[in-house]
């Protein structure tokens, strides 16, 4: 094991992909000369040059496109968005050709394409860069969903999703790029898309999260544990889609309580599909309704006093758990 | 503006170093009147030696290929009138020559892609009227098995890319072929067709600039049949020839007409030689014109003239020049002529047949086809659920 943070263990993730297979290249804004906007592309133009690792003029649906054109014909392009918010000018590349082509197509054609970058708010730079569009993404079949909260999954399914032979959209977190924890050293570490971890186990309350809302999650899981005796598990669902349901329902029928927490805004949100599944699959265990802690319902805030109060904070969710309790 | 529809008037055109491609044949500009059927423009393409290539076969077969996807076209037309047909069905009826000539002088490392209005590039790449008319049909036989529909035509193995339902969303799409082509070191081209519509939409402009940028072989061709839908290019578009657009990025540029199979030889059989050689993209404007309306839903009586239509089909009818050239060749006979409709006719007919008596798809196939993954579950790895439809 090494420790390294959530930043290097993606750049280490990209380099041995694109040593593993020259079919692999990595573009976007700023990731060759500038060294990716947040560091996470740096040193991989001196290893692989301008062929590999591509500076693009800011044009995300022209990009985004050639990326998908591209893996039709068998490669495996890696397009940064230096925010997900970009996404929305490259939205029909993306959820209509990047999605159903393949269906279009009656399966002749797959889409081998990652799209990555953060996708998160918390960093006091107001509603058009700070959208988590994991929900839009997982609600459009064709679309492989992905976010990663520690640096050693952020590795072990980059890894994967660019091995992936369908379309991947991979939301990293900003704030989480400085996050130092344990990678295994091993040659080829890989995490399958679609399988949950729970991170700490519990038997009172399951609080199910993805994304920056673990830490949250774990950090109440403490609070709960030292203050008020109670045990809870946490489980970071990891991918969004496919989506680790057995997990989550082997939780919930463990500890009989469920609350959810994301970044995601509520309405339509993957909390509101995990509701679904929880009560579906496990009506009968529920020893109290489904409890969800998402972003406030509106538009992010730039104000960092207003937009820390809109994020699904540690006071909100604690008090989310003890309301189930 | 004079004459047709159109505002884009290539004979009034100034030509500009740029207004030709980098190996350049003939000009189309010239002071033949926009109504002539210009045989003297006509042998001055047929002279390139692209068509003196020609045999006589060759032309045949060209001939046979447009004739073919016009009697396609009416043969869908009357079973969508017959309700066999559902949602939109989008024409090519009048625009034949494009799509034959310029796939016809690709190599096996060429690639095509287009709008919605594919039939006819698809047919020109060498799919069969049964598989498209199947789709057409919404039937299990059908090129995308029900699931793509009439905008949504593929044959990747004819190195054919679609069939894009959106204005102007494959454009990108075949600049990201041209950059794969590239990156495989195959000295091939994409021609990415598109409509005089999706000239005005922002993702062509990001494309031109990075098939500029990234010298990619990529060759726009903006199919002009003068009409967004019913707003005629006077109405949609500032600034004419629309090919001009690629002079900002320094793209040579051309425009041409495209009811003479001869010049739409001669013009893309450069564009593509400039692609294989220097791999530069390049944007070509081909003056077309469609009969029908936009879709079949449209009545078509609302922004242009019955008279127009008249004028063209007189005076412009790809089949009916290219005919007239055959004959004057001697390569072709009212009577073998008359055979070759024959056929065609009797191929869609069969195809409707076909795809009438087809079954339609199981409804457990809606669940294939989505991801490549959940097609090959022997060599799955991704875990969990993927599907989320209820039991």
């Amino acid at each position: 094991m090494s420790i390294i943070s959530y930043r290097d263990a993606l750049n280490q993730g990209l380099a041995e992909e694109l040593q593993r297979d020259p079919n692999v290249v990595l573009m976007g804004e700023e990731v060759a000369q500038f060294k990716g906007s947040y560091k996470v592309s740096e040193g991989l133009l001196e290893k692989f040059g301008p062929s590999r690792i591509i500076d693009t003029p800011i044009s995300e649906a022209a990009f985004s496109g050639l990326a998908v054109g591209a893996s039709m014909m068998g490669m495996r392009p890696v397009v940064e968005f230096m925010f997900w918010s970009f996404c929305y000018v490259a939205f029909d590349q993306i959820f209509n050709n990047a999605a159903n082509v393949r269906y279009m197509s009656g399966g002749m054609i797959n889409v081998p394409v990652v799209f990555r970058g953060p996708a998160n708010g918390g960093t006091n730079v107001g509603a058009t860069h700070s959208h988590t569009p994991e929900n839009f993404a997982a609600n459009t079949p064709g679309l492989k969903v992905v976010c990663p909260s520690t640096p050693a999954d952020a590795k072990g399914l980059i890894k994967s999703s660019i091995r992936d032979n369908d379309p991947v959209c991979f939301m990293e977190n900003t704030i989480l790029y400085n996050l130092k924890d344990e990678v295994p050293d091993e040659d080829d570490f890989i995490i399958p898309l679609g399988k949950a971890k729970t991170v700490l186990e519990g038997k009172d309350i399951s609080i199910i999260a993805h994304g920056n809302a673990v830490h949250t999650a774990l950090m109440v899981a403490e609070e709960l544990s030292d203050k008020h005796d109670i045990s809870a598990e946490v489980v970071d669902l990891r991918s969004i889609r496919p989506l680790d349901q057995d997990a989550i329902i082997e939780s919930v029928k463990k500890t009989n309580r469920a609350l959810l927490v994301e970044e995601n805004k509520p309405f339509c949100g993957v909390g509101a599909q995990i509701c679904f599944l929880i009560q579906d699959q496990a009506f009968d265990y529920l020893d109290a309704p489904i409890a969800r802690v998402s972003a406030v319902d509106a538009p992010q805030a730039y104000s960092k006093s207003l937009e820390a109060k809109q994020l699904p904070g540690k006071e909100k969710v604690l008090q989310a758990a003890l309301n189930i309790l | 503006m004079e004459g047709l529809h159109h505002d884009t008037d290539i004979d009034h055109l100034a030509p500009t170093p740029r207004d030709k491609l980098e190996s350049s044949g003939d000009e189309p500009s010239g002071a033949e009147s926009d109504d002539s059927i210009n045989s003297s423009k006509n042998e001055s393409f047929a002279s390139d030696s692209i068509n003196q290539g020609l045999s006589p076969e060759d032309k045949i077969e060209l001939y046979e290929q447009m004739v073919r996807i016009r009697r396609f076209e009416e043969r869908s037309l009357r079973a969508y009138q017959q309700g066999h047909i559902g949602g939109f069905l989008h024409l090519y009826i009048g625009q034949e020559a494009v799509a034959v000539g310029s796939v016809s002088v690709l190599g096996k490392d060429d690639h095509v892609i287009t709008a919605y209005r594919d039939h006819g590039h698809a047919i020109a790449v060498g799919m069969n009227m049964d598989e498209c008319m199947a789709e057409l049909y919404g039937k299990k036989t059908g090129c995308s098995k029900g699931k793509g529909g009439s905008m949504h035509f593929f044959a990747p193995d004819k190195n054919f890319w679609g069939g894009h339902g959106i204005v102007g969303g494959q454009t990108p799409l075949g600049l990201g072929l041209a950059y794969a082509l590239k990156h495989f070191k195959k000295k091939g081209s994409c021609l990415c067709f598109m409509g005089d519509g999706a000239t005005n939409q922002g993702p062509f402009y990001e494309s031109l600039n990075l098939a500029a940028l990234w010298n990619l072989p990529v060759v726009y061709i903006i199919e002009n049949n003068g009409y967004s839908m019913g707003t005629a290019e006077g109405r949609h578009s500032a600034g004419e020839p629309l090919a001009r657009r690629g002079d900002a990025f320094d793209i040579n540029w051309r425009v041409s007409y495209g009811h003479d199979i001869y010049e739409v030889r001669s013009v893309v059989g450069e564009a593509v030689k400039q692609a294989h050689q220097t791999s530069k993209p390049s944007v070509l404007e081909i003056i077309t014109y469609r009969y029908r309306g936009h879709s079949v839903a449209d009545p078509d009586q609302t922004y242009r003239s019955k008279e127009e239509i008249e004028e063209y089909k007189k005076s412009k009818d790809p089949i009916n020049l290219f005919k007239s050239v055959l004959l004057k060749e001697q390569i072709l006979t009212e009577e073998s002529a008359l055979e070759i409709d024959k056929l065609a006719k009797e191929e869609a007919n069969a195809s409707a047949e076909f795809a009438s008596a087809s079954p339609f798809p199981e409804p457990d196939e809606l669940l294939e086809d989505v991801y490549w993954e959940t097609d090959n579950p022997e060599k799955r790895v991704s875990k969990g659920r993927i599907f989320f439809e209820n039991p």
